[in-house]
């Protein structure tokens, strides 16, 4: 039962996904163009909210439903890692339209060449596990 | 109801609900974070002999699994009740680029046939374009520590710098490729 509110949240998402058209590769491709502000607006108004939000649950020490601290998460420093990272998921994500939410959404959409995306993802993942300690971090 | 979903949903509506997804994930005792479910995976197959970085609590991401279960059911209840029309609406000028590069019919679908058409998975190039974009996405998450979710929302939304670092690797990748490479493949 703990993990029906998952389900729903990411029922939720999945379809914020696809009817914002953030799934569709033409958004992406008309994102890194300049050509509207539509996913500029969704990023930042999430990010602009994301950002008050964080600070008002950090200013009350808000805790989870379960009463830990919580899941924040700060990111160690590094640029080699984030840049370099970045830049390589970023030529990805530009390529095939789809950071890897919207890779699962349109699965649910029922476009059957995504699936060989996916398992590139994983597939690159499974590469970045093999060669992590050669990497500068 | 659906009537009133139906139409594309604008900006001011999808980055609300998910910064609202972020928050309930938050509240769950959980993080927003869709790449890390690529290294579950891995290990779910057996990674694990090959790397230690795949040694990892899988019982822990199982939440984050059954989000993901939930996205594609998400995808799947938009397209099936909600989206009479699948043409995306594209400004004029990305219509044109997309001619300039040999894309037909941009917008009457959410994807192009030209790199997600079925016949894609029977010539190697088109293979190759998805198969490739797939690794560097899961590659560049991982190296990253992150992808759209875990940087984007929810690290600059913790005002971390790291994430800023990764969201403009993001661009600089992304620019790359739609401006210098993309008319190099098609």
């Amino acid at each position: 039962m703990k993990y029906i509110k998952f389900l729903l949240l990411g029922i939720l998402f999945g379809m914020v996904m696809a009817k914002a058209e953030i799934i569709s590769w033409y958004r992406i491709f008309e994102m890194f163009n300049f050509d509207a502000f539509h996913m500029y607006g969704v990023i930042g108004s999430a990010v602009i909210l994301g950002i008050i939000g964080v600070q008002l649950l950090k200013k009350t020490k808000a805790k989870s439903l379960y009463g830990e601290a919580l899941h924040l998460n700060p990111k160690t420093m590094g640029v080699y890692r984030y840049l370099l990272g970045g830049i390589l998921f970023g030529l990805g994500w530009a390529l095939v339209g789809a950071c890897p939410g919207p890779m699962f959404v349109l699965l649910g959409y029922g476009y059957v060449p995504i699936l060989v995306v996916l398992l590139g993802a994983v597939m690159g993942t499974f590469l970045y596990g093999l060669l992590r300690s050669k990497l500068p971090h | 109801m659906l009537e009133f979903l139906s139409p594309a949903w604008p900006w001011y509506v999808a980055g609300p609900l998910i910064a609202l997804v972020m928050f309930a994930l938050l509240y769950f005792g959980e993080n927003f974070g869709v790449s890390n479910n690529l290294r579950t995976m891995c290990a779910l197959a057996g990674a694990d002999r090959f790397s230690d970085f795949f040694k990892i609590d899988v019982k822990q991401q199982a939440w984050n699994l059954v989000f993901v279960a939930g996205s594609i059911l998400g995808g799947f209840i938009s397209y099936q009740f909600l989206t009479p029309d699948v043409a995306v609406v594209l400004s004029a000028a990305t219509t044109e680029r997309l001619a300039n590069l040999g894309f037909a019919n941009a917008g009457a679908g959410y994807l192009p046939q030209e790199i997600f058409g079925i016949e894609q998975l029977t010539s190697i190039s088109g293979l190759s374009v998805l198969l490739v974009g797939g690794m560097l996405v899961g590659f560049g998450a991982r190296y990253a520590g992150g992808c759209t979710s875990g940087h984007a929302i929810s690290g600059l939304s913790n005002l971390q710098i790291p994430s800023l670092i990764a969201v403009v690797g993001f661009f600089i990748g992304g620019l790359l490729m739609v401006h210098l490479i993309m008319p190099l493949i098609f």
